[in-house]
């Protein structure tokens, strides 16, 4: 395994720098424990000072170290992402097996409805969703909704690799062998799904993120909590770009640049890096 | 130059190096032969042997990872080796003089293009006619191969898999071209259309005089239509000869296995496999790459590789335990002589 | 061509069955919770001061019928399709007493026209790049072209808006960034008119076609990458036929009909997309009008914009479905 990663890391420029790039944002993740400042504080430094060294990316209006809360805010709303594409593994994983595996009347109905769900514009349901609950939403409660609604096109993607399992020869070796279902669901086939739910994971906490920054920017989640998407409200809410404060906007954005790209890197290399299709393809070229 | 085509000592391996592993696979190792005007040359060997790449090699369909590492080939139509020519010469004289059979025509039609689009990219650029003209060739192909011309509007995916292979021997010969390269054409069919695909293959070749490169597993094929055969295994022609001759009089060891394994009424022997199995064409045995399944192998044939050489005139053979006759030993050199 | 009806009929059952599950939605959403919005309203209204309690009783009724919240839940179920076929939200209570319907019928265009130039550049220049950097894999231009788009490929709707704000709102201001139109011009065919409208659009419509265009893009290659070795196109090259040709006929043809389904696949995330990009460059559209609703406590027009967007992403995913079996014609075949 481990060997697996060094070969990626050396032949793979995309897993490189996607490697290097999430390191960095792990690195500020893990920052955020040592905070000098309790993160919901605030008025607890000078506020508008620009870069330097004691404060390495400001301060905000709000009279916060940019720089720890920061920390604090990548670590929310990553621990949100990875929430979010947990829970909702487990329906696409679920959903995208039965699928492809069992076929026939049962994968044109679970199609069917995943087909909604992935047409369906999430964001005004989402609105309408908040509107409703306004001051009973939490995070789990916000993280469980999108789990419940995101969870089609991955199961789509899943579906694809099982239906091409069904149809190779180990299968039906396995059939012929007597085994039940789900034995074969669970050992012969989970080992080739894994690859593609894991990159599938990468993307799905890239989308909860990107959705959880819309909805705080907006102020529709619980702005006292710091996360990405809330610094950015909070900034808007003081002006920050028109009274000059762009650290305070820079920061998060640029950060959650890097992750993206940097998870997004890593998920297209794992993808290539099992399709046997595209090796033959980058060994010619 | 008399022959339709020559090939000598050609060398073709795919080479991959994937993650710092490199990897060689020497599909097609040192062959030489020739193929005279209009005849049709066969090509028998197992899967994995090679034929598939060397027909690509000699068609000019090389892709990454497939590289050309030496040898020359000539064609009677060309001064050059084939080579040495530059894209644009390549491309006028593909179709034109040298087309192409596929294997198991299930996908080489474009499926969003209807048939007679299909007709005007390959051939109606070299054809040099009008265009009512152009498609009056085309019907009357068509018929000779006992299609309707109807087909023309339809798509590939409407049509039989029978009739897509002709579609495809049609679009090959319709520009007549001085050499055609078949590969597989009837293996993906059942017996009763493949008899009627050879007939019909046959018969194109003896009235546009082409000379052909015929390439199939099954020996019972090249009975019905190559005038000569060579056998390929591992990269490398073992044997080649009249067929007739050749499954009469097989000398080299794997080819009296290939043709005592064929069935005949009558004949209730048992039949036995070889033992081993094919060879790996990376790291492929030392010496002869026969000598491991091969009950004559003796020292020499571990150590070094047998040279095809003429053992009788019209024959060669690669084995050290086929010894040439005086006639054949007389001769100087092992290029092949009409007789 | 009795295929494509029944083509068309399968289609329309998926529409009818995205519309239903989809309104399903929004009624569980809406009805199902504890939360009940009548009240909500009425507690923001009262909280400031003393008011007289049968007032405030002739308000909640007045409130429940507007919202079709009265009876049992069987009975709104039904009042909300009735109301929903007829297109009738009620008032907005934002804007009252213009109707929620009207609203929505002054900001549908401006987000469909978004939608739709925004989605056809991003289709088709990200495709044909694609398809380019596809085929010719060693082109260095192509190449550099592929990095950036990789990189534009995961940021979300609202953190590319933002960047495209501030490069053009603050580092070089030569486009408006608010608004759909100078407030004083008065519409109609003028020149001032359409110029004002197209200029005000252009950063919107740049931020939403960067937001897509890279998905296209990569998605393109990858797909040119894998019909390049099918044997249809080695067997073209192999006879000779002319480059151009197989480019455009035999490679980017072929590869247009997955995309095609792409597209109505991602429709509803564009949509997200678009409604994103408008509240950040205060474009007139759904979302400002959504967030607008939500900030004034407005039901209705929450509701009302939540179930027009539906049907509207799922009109145009059907649309689109029509047009497939134009390029791929193996589909009328079943």
């Amino acid at each position: 395994m481990l060997k697996v990663l060094r070969d990626l890391f050396r032949h793979n420029r995309e897993f490189a720098f996607g490697s290097i790039l999430v390191l960095i944002v792990l690195g500020i993740v893990v920052a955020s424990f040592f905070s000098p400042y309790p993160p919901l504080d605030s008025y607890v430094v000078p506020p508008d000072i620009p870069p330097s060294w004691d404060h390495l990316f400001g301060t905000n209006s709000r009279g916060q170290d940019v720089f720890w809360q920061l920390s604090v805010a990548m670590r929310n709303s990553l621990l949100f992402g990875i929430s979010v594409a947990l829970i909702s593994r487990v329906i696409s994983v679920a959903v995208g097996l039965v699928s492809g595996y069992v076929g026939g009347m049962v994968d044109r109905v679970l199609m069917s409805i995943n087909d909604t769900f992935v047409v369906i514009p999430l964001f005004p349901i989402l609105t309408l969703f908040y509107f409703m609950m306004h001051d009973h939403m939490s995070w789990a409660l916000l993280a469980l909704a999108m789990a419940s609604l995101g969870w089609p096109y991955d199961a789509r993607l899943i579906r694809s690799v099982a239906l091409s399992l069904r149809n190779r020869e180990f299968t039906t070796q396995s059939i012929f062998s007597g085994m039940s279902t789900r034995q074969i669901l669970l050992e012969e086939h989970l080992p080739y799904v894994l690859p593609i739910v894991f990159s599938t994971t990468l993307n799905n906490i890239n989308w909860s993120i990107g959705l959880e920054v819309t909805l705080s920017v907006i102020g529709l989640t619980n702005i006292e909590t710091p996360t990405i998407g809330t610094m950015i409200y909070w900034a808007n809410q003081h002006t920050a770009m028109v009274a000059g404060v762009w650290w305070w906007v820079l920061a998060p954005v640029a950060t959650v640049i890097m992750m993206f790209i940097g998870l997004f890197l890593l998920s297209v290399s794992m993808n290539e890096f099992i399709d046997p299709r595209t090796r033959l393809a980058r060994m010619g070229v | 130059m008399d022959a339709a085509l020559s090939v000598q000592n050609l060398r073709a391996y795919y080479v991959t190096d994937y993650y710092g592993v490199r990897r060689e696979v020497r599909a097609v190792d040192d062959i030489t032969l020739s193929v005279e005007k209009n005849e049709i040359y066969g090509i028998a060997g197992e899967s994995s042997c090679g034929k598939s790449t060397f027909i690509k090699t000699v068609a000019a369909a090389i892709r990454p990872p497939l590289r050309v590492l030496g040898g020359s080939i000539k064609y009677s139509f060309l001064e050059r080796d084939l080579y040495d020519l530059d894209e644009k010469t390549l491309a006028d004289i593909r179709w034109k003089h040298l087309s192409f059979i596929p294997q198991g025509s299930m996908n080489v039609l474009n499926p969003v293009r209807r048939i007679r689009e299909s007709f005007q990219d390959f051939a109606f650029p070299h054809m040099r006619l009008g265009r009512s003209e152009f498609f009056d060739v085309v019907n009357q192909r068509l018929e000779r191969l006992h299609l309707s011309p109807s087909i023309l509007t339809a798509f590939p995916h409407e049509l039989s898999g029978g009739m897509r292979q002709r579609v495809a021997i049609a679009l090959a010969t319709v520009c007549r071209p001085e050499f055609i390269i078949a590969d597989e054409p009837t293996t993906a069919l059942d017996v009763v259309v493949q008899k009627d695909v050879l007939a019909l293959t046959l018969e194109t070749q003896r009235e546009i005089g082409s000379s052909m490169i015929f390439v199939t597993h099954d020996l019972t094929v090249h009975a019905n239509i190559s005038n000569r055969l060579g056998i390929m295994y591992a990269g490398r022609l073992i044997e080649e000869g009249l067929t007739r001759d050749v499954f009469r009089n097989p000398m080299h060891p794997y080819t009296q296995h290939l043709v005592a394994s064929l069935p005949q009424i009558g004949d209730l022997t048992p039949k036995t496999a070889l033992s081993g199995a094919p060879p790996s064409l990376a790291q492929p045995p030392s010496g002869c790459r026969f000598h491991p399944r091969c009950p004559l192998a003796t020292d020499i044939c571990r150590q070094t590789n047998p040279e095809l050489i003429t053992v009788v005139p019209g024959r060669r053979v690669a084995c050290y335990a086929v010894m040439p006759s005086p006639e054949a030993r007389a001769m100087t050199n092992d290029k092949f002589q009409p007789s | 061509m009795s295929s494509y009806f029944w083509y068309v009929l399968r289609r329309l059952g998926q529409f009818v069955l995205v519309v239903f599950v989809g309104i399903n939605i929004v009624f569980f959403v809406t009805h199902a919770t504890p939360i009940d919005p009548v009240e909500q309203a009425i507690s923001s209204v009262t909280q400031f001061g003393q008011s007289d309690p049968r007032a405030v009783e002739i308000m909640r009724k007045a409130l429940r019928e507007l919202y079709g919240l009265d009876g049992t839940l069987w009975q709104q179920y039904l009042t909300f399709w009735k109301r929903l076929a007829i297109g009738d939200f009620g008032p907005s209570l934002s804007a009252f007493p213009t109707s929620v319907s009207t609203l929505i019928g002054q900001a549908l265009p401006w987000t469909a026209g978004l939608l739709s130039t925004s989605t056809l550049i991003a289709w088709c220049v990200g495709n044909f790049m694609g398809g380019l950097a596809g085929y010719y894999r060693k082109n260095r231009l192509l190449k550099a072209v592929g990095i950036v788009a990789t990189g534009l490929q995961p940021i979300p709707s609202y953190i590319m808006s933002l960047v495209v704000l501030i490069v053009f709102g603050y580092f070089w201001p030569i486009l408006p960034i608010s608004g759909g139109v100078e407030m004083n011009i008065h519409p109609g065919f003028t020149f001032d008119f359409i110029s004002s409208v197209v200029t005000h659009s252009l950063l919107p419509v740049l931020s939403l076609a960067l937001i897509t265009i890279g998905g296209w893009f990569v998605g393109m290659r990858s797909l040119v990458s894998n019909i390049v070795s099918e044997d249809y196109v080695v067997y073209a090259e192999l006879a000779g036929v002319d480059r151009h040709r197989i480019l455009t006929s035999y490679v980017m043809r072929n590869a247009l009909a997955p995309q095609l389904t792409g597209l109505a696949l991602s429709l509803g995330g564009i949509f997200n997309g678009a409604i994103i990009t408008e509240v950040v460059f205060g474009y007139p559209g759904l979302g400002t009008l959504l967030v607008r609703g939500v900030n004034s406590g407005d039901y209705s027009l929450v509701l009302g914009i939540a179930s027009i967007s539906i049907i509207a992403v799922a009109t145009a995913v059907f649309a689109i479905d029509l047009l497939y079996p134009f390029l791929d014609p193996r589909v009328k075949v079943r």
